[in-house]
């Protein structure tokens, strides 16, 4: 298939969903969903914008999307409660000899 | 009508026929003047459908200007030297989101030392931007560079921006007679800008998106596609423009006597002078042409082949040196040039201002003619670096 190529790169709203950031670096953040008071300082923060507060019926706690994650850590930083963690991926844990 | 007018007033005369919906710049010397005769025009309500806005640097203006072409606007800013270096940022992205601005760059040395005086050095620093380049050489043509800017720039097969570039001082600052352009012969030239794709709340977009490793080179491809299809669009509307006006400022080049032995090739104002320098060695008996090249991106490379294919020297005179290499001409001459038997010999001159009276340009050329004169920096003054 030809690909197709817009002038000036120009996209359509929506578009830019197509593109996976989560591949990049090589930490992904995982929340402590019991330490988590669902405050949203995180969502704010988060330049990618990929951490959301979600309701689980009578829970309610952040989650990450790690399709869209770049591993960046401002979420564990701003984090009040401290619940969430990096945590290198899979992929990078080598075993050094 | 004709009348005697500063280098500035002809170019904002000239941007007022063409229509522009927004202007926007930040005053630097020598450019100030075309911009502040702009914003008169604004002011006493001569240019319609139209906003003056004034920004706080140059890349502010150039950022602005990225915003208003991709809403569809014809624009249009006027910068130089440290103010276009600091648009260049801006001026990429214009050219990669392929938005047909319309610059003035009035040429002017870059710091440091500070100079506010006439080489080419800013110019040639944007060379690799995707803008189109195009020296004049009096007044009168860069009059009639800006509606051919705007038609180029605008044409569906070619979408760049476009920089018309003009001698600080040397240009901007003389007074000349000028045929100014009438509005109906403008509008019947140069049609309404209609871009193939805009900005508008109705239909969002978005300008100069993320191109990951798998798709970039292809963007990059197109422009160079494009830059080469500006080629020819640029020699049509050339055509027509001297149709049209009764002008004709040649092709991407100028051969003046074509069939000389000896060339001597520059760009700019100093080719005012040259043709005098090469009228007064030909009546010495030096079989000497002149190449006034015009269109500096995109190189016209097999016009240049053409053109000197018989010649024994070319003497390249340069305003502007690749720190590290040589006089910026002078490089991508060789390079079209490249299995050519001509000698190439280049100067570089007329640095930051540097006066290049004609008599001492006569001996220059008639020296290297001669092979008494190489290559290098000409009417540099005997000097030593200290320590303060």
């Amino acid at each position: 298939m030809k690909l197709k190529i817009n002038l000036g790169a120009i996209s359509e709203p929506l578009q830019s969903e197509n593109l996976k950031t989560g591949d990049w670096g090589t930490e992904w953040a995982y929340v402590d969903k019991d330490k988590c008071t669902a405050c949203r300082i995180c969502e704010q923060f988060c330049p990618e914008g990929c951490i959301e507060v979600k309701e689980f019926g009578e829970e309610k706690y952040a989650v990450v999307d790690h399709k869209y994650c770049k591993g960046c850590g401002v979420c564990a930083s701003v984090c009040p409660q401290e619940a969430v963690r990096m945590e290198i991926k899979e992929l990078f844990k080598l075993e050094v000899c | 009508m004709m009348k005697v007018v500063r280098g500035f007033y002809s170019v904002a005369h000239a941007v007022k026929l063409c229509r522009p919906n927004v202007v926007c710049a930040y005053p630097i010397t020598p450019q100030t003047e075309i911009v502040e005769n702009l914003a008169e025009m604004y002011a006493n309500g001569e240019l319609e459908n139209c906003r003056y806005i004034t920004a706080e640097s140059e890349f502010a203006a150039a950022s602005i200007l990225v915003g208003a072409s991709a809403t569809g606007a014809r624009t249009f800013t006027a910068t130089c030297s440290q103010g276009l270096i600091l648009m260049s940022e801006v001026l990429f992205n214009a050219a990669g989101m392929r938005l047909p601005i319309v610059i003035v760059n009035t040429n002017r040395a870059l710091s440091a030392p500070l100079s506010i005086w006439n080489d080419l050095q800013d110019s040639m620093a944007l060379r690799d931007a995707g803008i189109i380049q195009l020296y004049v050489e009096n007044n009168q043509e860069a009059h009639d560079a800006i509606p051919q800017a705007y038609r180029i720039a605008e044409d569906k097969r070619v979408l760049l921006p476009f920089m018309v570039c003009m001698d600080g001082f040397k240009l901007t600052h003389a007074y000349e007679p000028i045929d100014l352009l009438e509005q109906s012969v403008v509008d019947s030239f140069l049609p309404p800008y209609k871009p193939a794709a805009y900005l508008t709340t109705k239909k969002p977009l978005a300008f100069g998106c993320y191109a990951p490793p798998h798709v970039y080179m292809e963007f990059r491809v197109v422009m160079q596609n494009a830059m080469d299809r500006a080629k020819a669009v640029m020699g049509e509307v050339f055509r027509e423009w001297a149709e049209v006006s009764g002008r004709d400022w040649g092709g991407h080049l100028e051969v003046v006597y074509p069939e000389a032995k000896f060339f001597v090739i520059s760009m700019g104002s100093i080719v005012g002078l040259l043709r005098k320098v090469v009228e007064d060695l030909r009546k010495k008996g030096y079989e000497v042409g002149l190449i006034k090249l015009r269109t500096f991106r995109p190189f016209p490379a097999e016009d240049l082949r053409k053109s000197l294919s018989d010649a024994e020297k070319v003497i390249v005179l340069d305003r502007s040196v690749s720190m590290g290499y040589e006089g910026n001409l002078s490089i991508e001459l060789k390079a079209a040039l490249y299995g050519s038997s001509a000698d190439v010999v280049s100067m570089i001159l007329g640095l930051g201002g540097r006066d290049i009276p004609r008599e001492f340009l006569e001996k220059l050329i008639e020296n290297a003619i001669l092979g008494k004169e190489g290559s290098g920096f000409k009417g540099v003054k005997d000097f030593e670096e200290v320590i303060p």
